[in-house]
């Protein structure tokens, strides 16, 4: 008899990560096209958290807006106000005080580190699992963030979305007993920051998951505008408080780490010494804060008399997740007449579609995680 | 005849009944070891102290739960697959000589048709997996089956390596055999044997870092994904059976069973079990997940040579050495 081999090809195992999924950092959807535990094509679908904040900040008068703002990127609320802040003034050529600079740096750098913890505690539910040693790492995380926000509540009286920053200053002034708190702070932190660092980078099972995965290359990094940990973990020297100094970022001495390969595991160790450098600039900070006023501008009865002269501006900042930035067109009213955000985790996901296929469905998890997305900015 | 029927079902219905006790509090162990060890209180609110009814409520709840099967599911594998897990991770425990001084089941190669027994699971597993019509669980049986039938190799060999030293496969001559010295104090043998036997236990008990079929992070939760109410209870409970009998296996094989360096007792055995559960609850809330095809190379190019060298090791010891 002849020996005959029947070949049926039952197509891709089509499966979906997302919306609903416990791992997906937000409301994302993967379409994995599976063949056995490898992921031929992946289809992607955004816009499952669209709240349409571009819209509505044209509707709302331009103080209004930074509270708002605060709510898009949710994990580092202060970036998002800090860059519309600058922008309005950079129309309004308004000039902020060194000491209202000085504030809002402090406040930005503190939610740095609180965001990349959170970074890093997810991440270890992504590699770990929620029954396994992730949840200790990430439960370890949101211990120290809790200390953060505890600050955060000692300075503004809210725990999350400050709402310090205003057009042309701050809202808040920062005590002697803060600065005695984020002191303390920073020498507690410091070496917690070094043990995590240390819990990944001496992991076995870490680096085994995450070395020579998700590697970008800077070509790839590039083209897709990504920026933040993503373009240094593959070795792109760009951060925009060295590369644009913005605020009072040039009066400091700090270091911007690199990635070698641009895998996931590189763009983990960058986030965890980037917290080091931040609280390098928190304890340039707090050795002294120059006096000033906390509000360049007089107090106006009505958020209606904010009214920027006709014209357009564009201001970045570097977020915790990389560039982020904002553009409004004024005209001449106390409403924008156009504002769109550069959204860094939005540049940043696009490069999920290229990295994907040909890994395994276990790594899709860990190229997703390390890219840090949003979703909150990403559908802003 | 009714006499006979009392004094063959009182036995079993005492051990299921003691072991699901035991079970019911295993998890509840768990839940407080692993708090503390990330600085958090755990169950603390049903029962006082320190939420003692916890398992209780847990049960009682999964219990009163809508029982929901899935449409397109196969309704009698369905309901099969969590019963037969649960039969036969109880089965097992007829072997093991850990309640009674005598087991239930007294058979010269009982050690053998624990682990022909305790195989068993798989298939039930499997049939879970695949009769719930959800691709997460279809893709977890696949990784579980490779997976059990890979570490299955060197379990058996690390188990293999003490029984050639003691010449017998029987529990009652295991442990009548330790009685000075436990086979863990063995030089080399003893240790490479019991390190081989904790990581494939560690797989064969589906724990992290090797619970790829429970991967929550890509498979929401494997072959339970479609499971609610008592049959998930079930599921839950088979597992943690069959990982306390792993650990009285390993408490028996290894550490001497019910020989002590004080008194010999039967208690020693669940001791050194719930010490040996709580190594592997270490094990389990500090690591990361490996990945599948790690898993399989870990154990095919690492750990089966080792046993391999370890069986050889063994049978030469054995040939030049008298342990009798």
């Amino acid at each position: 008899m002849e020996n005959r081999v029947i070949e049926r090809d039952f197509g891709d195992l089509a499966v979906n990560m997302g919306p609903q999924h416990p791992s997906t950092h937000g409301v994302f959807r993967l379409k994995l096209y599976l063949q056995g535990e490898r992921i031929n094509k992946v289809e992607s679908f955004l816009g499952y958290l669209h709240r349409g904040v571009e819209k509505l900040s044209e509707k709302l008068d331009y103080d209004q807006l930074p509270p708002v703002l605060e709510r898009d990127d949710y994990l580092s609320p202060t970036s998002n106000s800090l860059g519309f802040c600058n922008a309005v003034e950079k129309i309004c050529d308004i000039k902020v005080s060194r000491k209202a600079s000085y504030i809002r740096v402090l406040v930005a750098e503190l939610q740095r580190i609180s965001s990349h913890l959170v970074a890093l505690g997810t991440y270890g539910l992504d590699l770990g699992g929620a029954l396994g040693g992730g949840a200790s790492l990430f439960l370890y995380c949101f211990r120290e963030r809790e200390k953060i926000l505890d600050i955060m509540e000692d300075l503004t009286g809210t725990r999350f979305h400050t709402n310090m920053n205003q057009i042309g200053g701050v809202r808040y002034d920062v005590t002697t007993e803060s600065i005695n708190k984020i002191k303390k702070l920073s020498k507690d932190l410091r070496p917690v920051l070094q043990d995590f660092a240390n819990m990944v980078s001496k992991d076995e099972i870490f680096m085994k998951r995450t070395k020579d995965i998700g590697i970008i290359s800077k070509a790839l990094a590039e083209e897709s505008g990504g920026s933040g940990p993503i373009a240094r973990g593959s070795g792109i020297n760009f951060d925009v408080r060295k590369n644009k100094p913005y605020e009072c970022y040039s009066e400091f001495n700090f270091d911007i780490p690199l990635g070698v390969k641009g895998d996931a595991y590189d763009r983990t160790i960058v986030r965890m010494e980037e917290n080091i450098q931040s609280l390098n600039i928190v304890d340039q900070i707090t050795d002294g804060i120059p006096p000033g006023d906390l509000n360049s501008r007089k107090p106006l009865k009505s958020s209606k008399l904010t009214k920027p002269p006709k014209g357009s501006s564009y201001f970045s900042i570097e977020s915790p997740r990389g560039e982020l930035g904002f553009f409004i067109v004024s005209d001449g009213t106390s409403i924008p007449y156009r504002m769109k955000i550069r959204a860094p985790s939005f540049s940043n996901l696009s490069i999920v579609d290229k990295l994907l296929p040909g890994t395994f469905i276990a790594d899709s998890v860990v190229i997703l995680g390390s890219l840090d997305p949003v979703f909150g900015d990403v559908d802003r | 005849m009714m006499d006979s029927f009392i004094a063959f079902a009182l036995p079993i219905f005492k051990t299921i009944s003691m072991l699901i006790l035991i079970v019911a509090y295993l998890v509840w162990l768990e839940r407080k070891v692993a708090a503390k060890m990330q600085s958090r209180i755990g169950p603390y609110s049903v029962g006082s102290p320190h939420g003692w009814l916890q398992p209780l409520a847990d049960a009682l709840k999964l219990m009163i739960k809508d029982d929901a099967v899935p449409k397109n599911a196969d309704k009698l594998l369905f309901t099969f697959g969590p019963i037969w897990i649960m039969v036969v991770s109880l089965a097992s425990f007829a072997l093991l000589p850990f309640y009674f001084d005598n087991p239930m089941l007294n058979v010269d190669l009982s050690l053998m048709m624990f682990i022909a027994i305790s195989s068993l699971i798989i298939i039930g597993i499997f049939v879970a997996g695949w009769s719930s019509n959800n691709k997460y669980a279809l893709i977890s049986v696949l990784r579980m089956t490779a997976q059990i039938i890979s570490y299955e190799i060197p379990l058996i060999i690390s188990l293999l390596i003490p029984c050639i030293l003691i010449g017998s496969l029987s529990f009652g001559e295991i442990i009548s055999f330790q009685e000075d010295t436990w086979i863990i104090f063995y030089p080399i043998l003893g240790q490479i044997s019991f390190i081989i036997f904790m990581i494939s236990a560690l797989a064969e008990g589906n724990r992290i870092p090797f619970d790829l079929s429970e991967a929550e992070s890509e498979l929401i939760s494997g072959y339970t994904t479609e499971y609610s109410g008592i049959k998930f209870a079930l599921f839950y409970l088979a597992e943690y059976v069959h990982l306390f009998g792993i650990c009285v296996l390993g408490s028996i094989i290894f550490f001497g069973g019910p020989n002590g360096p004080i008194f010999t007792s039967n208690i020693l055995i669940v001791i050194k079990a719930l010490l040996f559960f709580t190594l592997i609850l270490f094990i389990r809330w500090s690591f990361f997940r490996i990945r599948i095809d790690q898993l399989l190379k870990f154990n095919w190019i690492r750990l089966i040579p080792l046993s391999f060298i370890g069986l050889l090791l063994a049978c030469l010891a054995r040939y030049y050495v008298d342990f009798n």
